[in-house]
């Protein structure tokens, strides 16, 4: 067993798990923090994806020592004081989401695009998500929902 | 409440917790004591099982059980059932072999379970499970259609001769051969349907506990028809009454009909916590996925048509060869007759059809529905068929269908399939699909292609499918062990506030919204206080689940039912208190009013008189506010539509690009515009995912070589354009909501646009014929082998 520190959402969480552990399982299943999914076995789906220290990671990948030190963001940590974060708000008003299962791996993606590259365009987004399966949207409203997430956080809201 | 009944695109009410990362999957639930199962699975696609040995396994670190066939044959839980019997051309039923929910001494395909290992972590079980001692003999075996029809092929059943588990057929044969004796043009075409994984991104899970104490069980379980699993359980696998299994099934990470089907690791988990006395869970992993979640498609059809000489349509043959995989899916034998053979007419005036289907078992993981279920596939045989006699005639494509789709004045349209349409308008969705993909303006995009060294390519298919499943007496004398209604529950609380509770299901659909608008248009409460429960067999009455896009017209239905009685019952008590007949009061806009006078009480208000029924007609009206109905369908609905596509093919690399996607599609009355589109862009993605990149592969040992997405091409973001998505209503006739029904018109409409469109920009090079999916490599094959033949301009 090891005994890791992990920074998540802020908040510094001290856990014993073999060292063998990811960090996607360390999240769900020693944090708990559930909104982060697994899609697949072969880091294709994307569904995983955390903010490691400012970047997209698929949590599938990587072990949780690996992450330890890092500064973590999951899905539960965008929105602040219950209001959602732009994208969040954007997903919402363009149907970018059906069943939600891909949709938090989506969002963090969608996050690290927009810090990368304030104003992505439609042939940038769909590059971009490349690494992100959705089944149930076809993709089109979350291009969409990303690109008026892009907007807001331009615009400071 | 027209902003937010029927028609208003209002934002989704079941986003915020799936944004926050808050949704509650099965997967996500764990139970204290919470013990998780692994399953040892065939590596072989046919094999007897000479020993399993469980003894190192069962030592090992952390492990509660292992349990095998052997287990199960002791605690005698049944075999998992068929739910639909298909009689063959003589009258005899089908061939329904076993289906032991763990093998008992036979494998029939990769990934049939043989053991089960149960441990206090997920870690243990799966370390424990590579520690089971297998032995096999492998048998011959036969994965695909054509190797499993050949004579002396391997037998997957022994009763099955030929593999065939039944030979059905639909139509009339004598009327068809005068259709084609008096033809001026046949036109012949062999067709494959690929084989397909749902692929839900949601791994399939179930997580069942067994609580002594009370003698009750609860399974947790990613299904579209928690009720249906139920029953199922009850009455064939588990054995245990319903009022002693609760079956939840929580948020569902889509489904696309392969979470429809009750699986063996259900039954198991709830009996392994019996045995092991605490709860059980099993995720599968993806690679797990491919070999035990049941696929879809994989039809191999010979279709002739015959025209006069006109180009009119005057009668269809197929012959159609579908694989069943090694055991029957719970609708498997449905899908290629009664949800695609009587789909043969499509959107034409078709006056003669003979249809035959020979289902074939094969060494292969269970065939079922897919999203769209039957329908994909007699669309793609019509379209292709449709586009080959335009060719052959020399005649445009787009104006062959508009000579030969039913003509609004010809509804109600009985077709030769047994089918009777009730409505539509073909002709007006065909030009409004045309007008989105500027179809005049194609020679000109086609000569900017052509300069850029591309080919491009115009794909067209009319279509029609047939949901909104089903009249219950029809579909029993079709051979459905089950009835198709569906059941709602409508509880208006003493403060004005609603609960629906539905038998249906939501897995991404939107129900918790769109069901929340039929209250407000109905009632005029705000859909705010609605709110929306399904996917719990303990507060829900019953249900047949979500599947066949049946949710809104059946589902939706049973919930205006139950507001019509709730309506119904308020209106007597606002007459009590408004002092009127109640045949003189209505609810307009949220108030019971007296007709033509200022006099009216809030609906809020009447729910409080119903639960503080000091002022009431105690008598003859009951206190409370709360009503159920079950309602079933008269007859199926009938969406269609027309789907367009333009293509540019790259002939140097046979790389197809989807340019333009534009559809026009009538499903319909419109609860919400938004969620309507969306249901169409995820069918279309589909769709094109089975024209140009998804195939399960088989190789001839019954290995299936392409199970994970390293190897199984899922479309990507960057795989496919923006879609055109237009729409033209015209209301079904026989449901309350006018309502038909749109989860699956992308993926039945669009595949054969696609390939309809390659096939085109190709031509010149003089290829004929391509299969799905029309990937770079077949692409650039089926181009050099043109090429090498001569043909071409």
């Amino acid at each position: 067993m090891a005994t890791i520190t992990l920074i998540v959402n802020r908040q510094t969480h001290t856990i014993d798990c073999p060292p063998t552990t990811l960090l996607v399982e360390a999240l769900r299943e020693h944090l708990r923090l559930t909104g982060t999914h697994v899609g697949c076995d072969t880091s294709q789906c994307g569904a995983c994806t955390v903010d490691v220290d400012g970047k997209s990671v698929k949590s599938c990948t990587m072990l949780a020592a690996e992450a330890e030190g890092a500064q973590i963001t999951t899905i539960e940590g965008l929105a602040r004081g219950g209001e959602l974060h732009p994208m969040q708000a954007a997903f919402q008003e363009h149907h970018g989401l059906q069943c939600g299962f891909c949709t938090p791996g989506m969002i963090m993606s969608a996050n690290d695009l927009c810090r990368r590259s304030p104003d992505p365009s439609e042939h940038e987004i769909r590059h971009w998500l490349e690494g992100n399966l959705c089944r149930c949207t076809g993709y089109h409203n979350i291009v969409k929902a990303v690109r008026a997430g892009a907007a807001s956080l331009r615009g400071g809201k | 409440m027209a902003t937010q009944g029927i028609g208003a695109a209002i934002r989704r009410k079941e986003d915020r917790r799936f944004l926050l990362g808050k949704g509650n999957y099965t997967d996500d639930v764990t139970l204290p004591g919470q013990s998780y199962a692994v399953f040892v699975r065939s590596m072989y696609a046919h094999a007897t099982i000479t020993k399993v040995d469980t003894t190192a396994a069962a030592a090992a670190p952390g492990v509660l059980a292992v349990l095998t066939g052997d287990d199960v044959a002791a605690d005698k839980l049944g075999g998992i059932p068929c739910g639909w019997v298909i009689k063959n051309k003589d009258g005899s039923s089908m061939v329904e072999p076993p289906h032991p929910a763990l093998a008992q001494g036979v494998v029939r395909h990769v990934g049939d379970p043989i053991a089960m290992v149960i441990a206090a972590s997920k870690a243990a079980a799966r370390a424990a499970a590579g520690l089971v001692e297998v032995d096999y003999e492998p048998r011959p075996a036969v994965a695909r259609l054509a190797e499993a029809t050949a004579p002396g092929a391997p037998l997957v059943w022994d009763e099955a001769r030929g593999n065939v588990c039944f030979d059905w057929h639909l139509g009339d044969p004598a009327k068809t051969d005068a259709a084609f004796a008096r033809a001026a043009h046949v036109v012949e075409l062999e067709l494959t349907n690929s084989r397909l994984a749902p692929n839900a991104i949601e791994p399939r899970a179930a997580n069942g506990w067994y609580d002594a104490a009370n003698d009750h069980y609860t399974l947790y379980t990613t299904s579209q028809n928690p009720h249906l699993i139920r029953l199922l359980m009850a009455a064939f696998t588990l054995h245990v009454p319903e009022h002693k299994l609760r079956v939840i099934a929580p948020d569902v990470g889509g489904g696309f009909g392969s979470k429809i089907f009750h699986y063996a690791e259900e039954l198991l988990v709830a009996w392994a916590s019996r045995r092991v006395g605490r709860p059980v869970k099993w995720t599968a992993e993806r690679s797990e996925s491919f070999v035990s979640d049941a696929h879809g498609r994989d039809h191999k059809s010979h279709a002739a048509l015959a025209l006069d000489a006109q180009g009119k349509f005057l009668g269809l043959r197929v012959r159609t060869l579908a694989n069943m995989g090694a055991y029957l899916s719970t609708f498997g034998p449905a899908v290629p007759t009664y949800l695609s053979a009587t789909l043969l007419s499509g959107p034409y005036d078709l006056p003669a059809i003979y249809a035959e289907v020979k289902a074939i078992f094969t060494h292969t993981v269970p065939v079922d529905a897919y999203r769209g279920a039957g329908r994909p596939e007699a669309t793609y045989l019509l379209e292709r068929l449709v586009d080959k006699a335009a060719r052959q005639l020399g005649v445009d494509r787009v104006e062959l269908r508009r000579k030969n789709l039913i003509r609004p004045d010809q509804f109600p349209y009985q077709t030769q399939v047994a089918l009777q349409y009730d409505t539509g308008d073909y002709h007006t969705t065909l030009d409004l699909a045309l007008k989105a993909i500027d179809h005049a303006g194609y020679e000109q995009r086609k000569a900017a292609s052509a300069a850029r060294g591309k080919l491009r390519g115009f794909g067209i298919s009319t279509y029609i499918e047939g949901c909104g499943i089903a009249p219950s007496a029809l579909v029993g004398a079709l051979g459905a062990r089950a009835g198709l209604y569906e059941a709602a529950s409508v509880r208006v609380h003493p403060t004005g506030s609603v609960t629906v509770f539905t038998g249906t299901h939501s897995h991404g659909q939107g129900h918790e919204t769109t069901f929340a608008q039929l209250v407000a248009e109905k009632l005029g409460v705000a859909v705010d206080n609605v709110e929306v429960v399904h996917g719990d067999t303990d507060r829900i009455p019953f249900g047949m689940g979500t599947y066949g896009s049946r949710s809104a017209a059946v589902g939706g239905s049973a919930i205006i039912k139950a507001l019509d009685k709730i309506i119904d019952k308020g209106k007597k008590i606002a007459a009590h208190l408004l002092e009127a007949s109640p045949g003189d009061v209505e609810l307009v806009d949220g108030s019971y009013r007296v007709v033509g006078t200022d006099r009216a009480k809030a609906f809020g208000e009447i729910a409080f008189a119903a639960y503080v029924p000091h002022n009431y007609p105690i008598e003859t009206v009951e206190p409370g506010l709360e009503e159920s109905a079950f309602y079933d369908p008269k007859n199926f609905t009938f969406p269609g539509g027309t789907h367009t596509v333009e293509v540019e093919v790259d002939p140097e690399t046979g790389v197809v690009e989807v340019i333009d996607v534009a559809i026009a599609d009538d499903v319909g009355v419109i609860i919400n515009p938004m969620i309507v589109d969306g249901q169409a862009h995820g069918g279309l993605a589909q769709g094109i995912g089975q024209a140009l990149y998804e195939e399960v592969r088989y190789d001839a040992d019954g290995q299936l070589t392409n199970g994970t997405y390293m190897d199984y091409c899922m479309p990507r973001a960057a795989d496919l354009p923006s879609f055109k998505v237009g729409n033209h209503v015209t209301p079904c006739t026989h449901n309350p909501i006018g309502v038909k029904g749109v989860g699956e018109v992308g993926a039945i409409g669009v595949p054969p646009a696609v390939i309809n469109a390659v096939l085109d920009a190709l031509h010149p090079l003089g290829v004929t014929d391509i299969s799905m999916p029309a990937t770079p490599e077949k692409v650039w094959r089926a181009i050099q082998a043109a090429k090498a033949a001569g043909k071409g301009a």
